[in-house]
């Protein structure tokens, strides 16, 4: 025995084995019957697409189990397509799978890297037709052409410039001022304390001049949520509990994290949950964050009754509200 | 000549004399293609995208990209007499009016997800095995290209309706352009026309999603299938299959007929889906309003990953010199995503740094015979994973009884502490599969058939498998580690220094491996035997 390490080696392609319709006459006419059968079923299907267009009720529901409530004519019309495209496509496998030639094919590979000649033919053609425009001999054709080509870069940048306006004071300020009364939303009725019972929550809106139209943009940092506790329940500092009134507390419901609706109070534990990233917020101080991503608290709205006794703002909100921002100072 | 050969005939000298094409379609029409079911992987992506086109067109001529404001008083009579966009109520009517229309956005769906999953599994394949390597590295990075583009796609494309859903998912995208440092703001207010919501940025991401990126889809996909044509498809490794030759069926008739027959199949199972799998009931949700969220608010899944980062991230933001720095959105949301998705484009580059392997490669790894890179490949999943367990945790926390907190402090901690216990233990799963492949080349088959020898020991008849299995078991290479000697002879330092040392140590760990099983081998234990 030699000393020589000696691999397996390749046995080659294993010999083809025929399939049953290549050799059989019979199975050969089997398989075509069944590939005729799965085209036979995918008209069946379109016959269904065109009888429930036409023929079925478009408001038709009918209750089937799992599904539950479903459209009749939205259903067949589905059910129709997906036979007629499913059958046409095992047909034909069907059919490449039993009939169609199974002998594998050998083709040969070549590696993509040209010829040695070819590369040096390549470089040699790049310098000299390159060297023919000049380029390299030429520097002010060079640096102008650069300075002309990165200058034009600018404009599509420029021509961008009006897709909106600058922000200005918009992400700083909302709608709420001293003496603003607080709306429900839906009604845009003024709130009377009484209204609230312990335990309750609310959302509320700015009350808008008359005749002011109110937009999404103005409920996107004006929707304000307005909570009723015990008074004894608030664990807050003399100016925050001087913000609340009668155990009625607000924030801003434009969650301090990513800006989504912070809308899930839970009454027992007097917490606030953001849907989105689950921040909550304990309201019983100040809506400090106690958990997930949001990294500060809701904005607090200080309220007060006016002289009808309806909820009022003291001031408008003391810092931004919503998500944070380059310009945000705190 | 009967009369359909001489149709055929004219037919064929009529094109050929004004574009020459004969020739190239007599070679390409018996073009050969390698048989395997995880080539139809790439397929099925392709063959989503048709579909999304088909059914994206016929959404169009009813959809309205519009914020306009209408009243609805549409055939859905819970919605009747309400506010809201003319995008959701046209959206309303294509659901409730429009023969079809329920069916055609549910396939298109339907067919958005398929196509997310069939990129990322067919990814997760060309990974595995390999067939990223030389001369397929610009291919990958197509791939690339288009698994992020198809998440931004998928994004905007159900941002469309503007129901509740969409637009809290909105006003998420709008919260991360304006956490970018010093123009953040500026983003936002240019991407949205203004304040958040406006009216402008419906119309906006629908010239984008019905124009821009298709068309870029169209452009990156046509070059994907040519390199694929023009390279020639990997093949698996096995007896006959070489680096020199591709060993499969002609694309005419059968691969027409199989690839032809594929694109009803997935087009035929994703119209039952949509016939019968509600998906995205956007009436349910109610038009959208930044004052009102529903609970549960669940991305699509290609985009839960991100959504469970965001998650998982801790509180941080720094107040400096009157400004805001929101690092609780930044790395989750742009920043870790730029690392990962960097990291995947460039890893052909990488591994090829690392081996120094610069030969051309067209037979398919075992994944078990390249442990390092299947380990890497199943530690990023595990991180991705358990990202995306994040993502639902809220849906999680209802069906299985759990708090919200458990989850999020599980992921938090399993995120980085997963990933490496994944990385190690797939490593070594993978070098027990060589050492198990190596006992099957070398003692055969169990028969599980029991022998009494003569002086009453048992033992089990094992059978030698055949050549075929021999070869496919053995026959990939085994490229020792780079070595980089830290002096040369002269004693002069090797000026790779600390990047030289990495990469010895890199090289290392991606070169080991279990012997490959020799011919003398096996037959030294046959003499032992006899």
């Amino acid at each position: 025995m030699s000393n020589e390490i000696q691999k397996f080696t390749d046995p080659g392609l294993p010999e083809h084995v025929h399939r049953r319709a290549d050799t059989d006459p019979k199975a050969a006419k089997q398989a075509e019957r069944q590939v005729a059968i799965l085209f036979l079923l995918s008209a069946l299907g379109t016959v269904l697409v065109i009888f429930s267009y036409i023929f079925m009720k478009s408001t038709t529901f009918v209750f089937l189990p799992v599904l539950g409530d479903t459209n009749a004519q939205q259903l067949a019309l589905g059910v129709g397509l997906a036979m007629s495209l499913f059958f046409i496509g095992m047909a034909a496998v069907h059919w490449a799978k039993t009939l169609m030639p199974d002998t594998e094919v050998v083709a040969e590979r070549h590696e993509f890297r040209s010829e040695d000649a070819d590369r040096a033919d390549f470089v040699a053609t790049v310098k000299e037709q390159g060297g023919s425009a000049g380029l390299g001999r030429r520097t002010l054709i060079k640096r102008t052409m650069g300075l002309s080509l990165g200058l034009l870069g600018l404009s599509p940048l420029l021509l961008l410039r009006d897709l909106g306006p600058l922000p200005k004071k918009f992400l700083t300020t909302t709608d709420w001022k001293a003496g603003t009364r607080l709306v429900t939303d839906p009604g845009d009725r003024p709130i009377k304390p009484s209204d609230l019972e312990v335990g309750a929550v609310a959302q509320v809106l700015p009350e808008l001049p008359a005749g002011t139209e109110r937009t999404l943009e103005n409920i996107g940092k004006d929707a304000v949520l307005l909570i009723r506790l015990r008074p004894e329940d608030f664990n807050l500092d003399a100016q925050r509990l001087s913000w609340t009134h009668d155990g009625i507390i607000a924030f801003s419901k434009i969650c301090s994290h990513m800006g989504c609706a912070v809308a899930l109070y839970e009454q027992q534990t007097k917490h606030l949950l953001c849907p989105c990233h689950q921040s909550t917020f304990d309201v019983t101080r100040a809506a400090k964050v106690i958990f997930g991503p949001a990294a500060r608290p809701l904005p607090q709205l200080a309220i007060k009754v006016d002289d009808q006794g309806f909820l009022v703002a003291q001031q408008p909100f003391t810092e931004p509200i919503g998500p944070s921002f380059w310009e945000r100072s705190s | 000549m009967s009369v359909k050969d001489r149709a055929v005939g004219g037919l064929a000298n009529y094109v050929d004399e004004r574009t020459g094409a004969a020739k190239w379609l007599k070679k390409n029409l018996t073009k050969v293609f390698p048989d395997h079911w995880s080539f139809m992987l790439g397929e099925i992506a392709l063959y989503s995208f048709i579909i999304l086109l088909l059914t994206g067109t016929f959404l169009t001529f009813w959809f309205d990209p519009s914020q306009r404001e209408v009243i609805y008083n549409g055939n859905y009579a819970p919605l009747s007499q309400v506010h809201m966009s003319a995008a959701y109520a046209s959206t309303l009517r294509i659901s409730f009016e429009i023969r079809g229309g329920l069916l055609m956005r549910q396939i298109h769906h339907w067919a958005a997800l398929i196509f997310m999953a069939a990129i990322v599994v067919h990814l997760l394949r060309v990974f595995f095995t390999g067939a990223f390597r030389k001369p397929r590295e610009f291919n990958w990075l197509i791939g690339v290209g288009l698994l992020t583009l198809g998440i931004v796609e998928g994004f905007l494309g159900y941002s469309l309706p503007d129901d509740l859903l969409s637009g809290t998912g909105i006003r998420i995208a709008e919260a991360i352009l304006q956490a970018i440092p010093v123009v953040g703001s500026y983003l936002a207010f240019f991407a949205f026309g203004g304040p958040f919501p406006g009216t402008a940025f419906i119309p906006r991401i629908y010239t984008v999603h019905v124009l821009l990126l298709p068309g870029i889809f169209l452009g990156l996909i046509t070059i994907h299938l040519m390199l694929v044509w023009y390279q020639k498809h990997t093949q698996y490794p096995g007896p006959g299959r070489t680096e020199k030759n591709v060993v499969g069926y002609p694309l005419m008739p059968v691969y027409m007929a199989k690839a032809g027959g594929f694109f009803f199949i997935v087009f035929g199972v994703t119209a039952f889906l949509g016939a019968v799998a509600s998906i995205n009931p956007i009436w349910l949700y109610g038009p959208y309003t930044p004052g009102q969220i529903s609970a549960g608010s669940q991305p699509d899944w290609y985009m839960g990953w991100l959504d469970g980062l965001v998650r998982m991230s801790p509180p941080l933001e720094t107040h400096a010199f009157g400004h805001t720095i929101s690092w609780n959105i930044m790395i989750p949301g742009l920043i870790l995503p730029g690392i990962l998705f960097t990291g995947m484009a460039l890893y052909p580059f990488i591994e090829s740094w690392i081996t120094g392997d610069k030969r051309e490669h067209h037979l398919l790894d075992r994944p078990r015979n390249a442990p390092n890179r299947t380990a890497l490949g199943v530690m990023s999943l595990t991180f991705m994973i358990i990202a995306l367990i994040n993502g639902g945790n809220d849906i999680i926390a209802t069906h299985f009884h759990l708090t919200i907190n458990q989850i999020m402090w599980f992921t938090r901690f399993g995120l980085f502490i997963l990933p490496p216990i994944a990385f190690v233990i797939t490593k070594r799963l993978c070098l027990s599969l060589q050492r198990a492949d190596r006992e099957l080349v070398l003692h055969g088959r169990e028969t599980g058939r029991l022998l009494m020898m003569p002086s009453g020991e048992f033992v089990e008849v094992h059978e030698p498998i055949s050549p075929e299995k021999a070869w496919t078991l053995t026959q990939h290479l085994q490229p020792a580690a780079l070595t980089v000697a830290p002096e040369d002879a002269n004693g002069v330092r090797n000026p790779s220094g600390i990047k030289g040392k990495i990469r010895a140590r890199l090289s290392q760990a991606h070169a080991e491996q279990i012997p490959v099983p020799t011919e003398s081998e096996q037959k030294e234990l046959e003499g032992g035997h006899h």
